[in-house]
């Protein structure tokens, strides 16, 4: 889906590949007339590349890289930073493109210094260290996180990641919540806990003590490697389908309580005006899907164009998506990718004839739930027209002009 | 047809007998799985009431957590402006076309969220400002002055009298102009659009 991507020169690359050949070491000699032959091609960018099948290339290293024509890359502003979704090709996110949001920047643990102290409503409060943590018996499961204010608008000249970059997929790993909680003898009488951060934001969220017992875990591990930092590292809660800012990263304490706390990022954020009211303690992310292909700034030409895209639900699994390529009049129901995950992103695929005439493209996913996903006209009628940024996830379509050019439809929000 | 339905004696003990010989199997392999989780990992260590004070510095609208200490208003705008101010503007309201590294924090002209018209409760502001403010120093503050600073904010925001000292007692009583605007979500998934 990085088609356009490829005609354009490659940048950025002459420097890595001469920093490998170094890093080689005593092999680099050897290759060294080789790949500085390529970093040469590579750096005034042209694509012409000697023929590989006449000379041998690079001999094996200790990390892999990208394709030098390969650069997918996440949008950073000041507080965030969101996932390139419309250059990947299926669920996973890539670890060093998850999306990052954090309120006080990343910090750096010592995993040999990290404790998680667990305390209030149990018999025994107790810490552990990672090294404990990780001799739990153990669950792997993929899953989205998504952020709770993950919804631009506005412009044409939008991509995927702009629109709704704060969501991403890893494959986690880590212990159950409930097989810590066992430990400690939970009181019967707790409704909630407290997961708090060890960042500078010392962040914290009030959790209903039902997620711990259904499907909540303390993972370490982000698609087979440790957790990376901007995601947590050494370990962090993770909430499956629940609002991103409640998956809390850098997890030092969990308080079991009777009550909520009330804190900053639950009253002050995260929450929404719905008429005349404000709501609170939205967890579960809402059904979701979005066209990643072809999207702004792709270009398609006339002819059998396969319709891609994501769809989610953080209220169970993902039961239909339907793909409109005439503005929403028609609807068609898009083929789902299994297998089809709980509260994971799911890509489903749709194989449209495009006569070359003006249209909309646009998807609307269903959950198990019976809950399809609104339009923002929906979602203002029920809200209100001071409906802020939290929890919306309408349908988004994106034009297709008669040359070719794909554009987001910007719909008025306010 | 009704002939048919019937179930002959013998088949139904048949099927009486597969069943519960089936529960039996049945009960006796989760028993087995279960037995091979132990009662106690054994992972891990008793925290001690050090650890736990340590790090536990939580408020709740109740006002458990709260320290000794108190503040007042006077004490607070001297604060403020210290250490506050840089980011926050000097009476830290919205600035028309400024954009200040910091959010404002009482109502002023414009429609942003604040304090004053937003916070649902006066003790998340002294649980806020203790553990992540000043933004460059967070944790520096004593807990003297988070309640002056809490104090000076909800004066500024007219929400208490200049003369109101804050400490564990009176915070928790403060009441927020926004609390009656809060709804919990009630929705539980299924084709409503709320
Ligand atoms: C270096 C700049 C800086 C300084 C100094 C600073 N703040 Fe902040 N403050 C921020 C930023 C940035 C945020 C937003 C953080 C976020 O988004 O999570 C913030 C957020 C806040 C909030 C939450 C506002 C809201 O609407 O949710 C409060 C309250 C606050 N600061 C109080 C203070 C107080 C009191 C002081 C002085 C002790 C102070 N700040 C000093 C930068 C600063």
């Amino acid at each position: 889906m990085s088609m356009e991507q490829q005609d354009k020169p490659v940048k950025t690359t002459g420097k890595k590949i001469s920093r490998r050949t170094l890093l080689g070491g005593a092999l680099a000699t050897a290759i060294l007339p080789v790949t500085s032959v390529f970093a040469k091609y590579i750096q005034v960018g042209v694509p012409a590349i000697p023929d590989p099948t006449k000379q041998p290339g690079p001999l094996p290293g200790k990390v892999g890289t990208r394709s030098p024509f390969e650069n997918p890359v996440k949008k950073p502003s000041d507080i965030s930073s969101r996932t390139p979704l419309q250059d990947l090709y299926s669920t996973i996110t890539p670890s060093d493109l998850h999306f990052e949001r954090h309120h006080a920047g990343v910090p750096s643990i010592d995993p040999n210094q990290y404790e998680l102290l667990i305390h209030g409503m149990v018999e025994r409060p107790m810490k552990f260290s990672l090294h404990d943590l990780k001799r739990f018996p153990s669950v792997t499961r993929t899953c989205f996180i998504e952020c709770a204010g993950n919804f631009r608008t506005g412009k044409e000249d939008i991509t995927v990641q702009e629109i709704l970059g704060l969501t991403s997929q890893s494959e986690w790993t880590g212990v159950m919540l409930s097989t810590l909680f066992r430990e400690l003898g939970v009181d019967p009488k707790a409704t909630w806990f407290l997961a708090e951060g060890g960042d500078a934001a010392v962040l914290t969220r009030s959790i209903p003590i039902r997620k711990a017992w259904d499907d909540a875990m303390i993972v370490y591990a982000q698609n087979g490697e440790a957790i990376r930092p901007e995601q947590g590292y050494p370990a962090r809660l993770l909430l499956p389908g629940w609002e991103g800012n409640t998956n809390v990263k850098w997890l030092r304490r969990i308080e079991i309580s009777d009550a909520p706390y009330f804190t900053r990022e639950e009253t002050s954020k995260y929450t929404y005006p719905v008429k005349d009211k404000i709501r609170m303690f939205s967890f579960e992310m809402d059904a979701r899907s979005i066209i990643t292909y072809p999207s702004f700034p792709q270009t398609i030409e006339r002819g059998w164009i396969e319709i891609r895209g994501i769809a989610w639900s953080g209220r169970g699994k993902v039961v239909k998506v339907e793909v409109s390529t005439d503005a929403g009049k028609n609807w068609n129901e898009a083929r789902l990718q299994g297998p089809v995950l709980e509260k994971a992103h799911t890509y489903f695929r749709h194989l449209w004839h495009w006569d070359g005439s003006e249209t909309e493209i646009l998807s609307r996913v269903t959950d198990e739930t019976g809950y399809t996903q609104p339009t923002l006209k929906q979602l203002i009628d029920a809200r209100g027209k001071d409906i802020g940024g939290y929890h919306m996830n309408p349908v988004t379509a994106w034009r297709i002009k008669r040359d070719g050019n794909v554009v987001f439809k910007p719909e008025s929000h306010k | 047809m009704l002939k048919k339905l019937k179930l002959r004696r013998s088949h139904a003990l048949i099927f009486g007998g597969i069943t519960i010989i089936g529960m039996v199997i049945w009960l006796w392999l989760s028993y087995q799985n279960k037995q091979k989780w132990p009662q106690t990992f054994g992972y891990g260590k008793t925290a001690t009431q050090q650890d736990i004070t340590k790090w536990d510095i939580d408020v709740r609208p109740d006002g458990k957590g709260l320290p000794e200490g108190s503040g007042n208003v006077a004490d607070g705008a001297i604060i403020y402006t210290n250490k506050c101010a840089a980011c926050h503007g000097a009476d830290g309201k919205e600035i028309k076309g400024a954009k200040l590294p910091g959010p404002p924090l009482v109502v002023g002209g414009g429609k942003t969220k604040t304090i004053g018209n937003y916070w649902p409760y006066a003790t998340t502001l002294f649980d806020y400002v203790r553990r992540a403010m000043p933004y460059n120093a967070p944790g520096s503050l004593t807990n003297d002055e988070v309640y002056s600073l809490c104090a000076w904010l909800l004066n500024e925001n007219k929400i208490i009298k200049a003369n109101q000292i804050m400490n564990a007692r009176t915070l928790p009583k403060v009441e927020m102009p926004a609390q009656k605007l809060f709804i919990v979500d009630d929705r539980k998934g299924g084709p409503e659009v709320k």
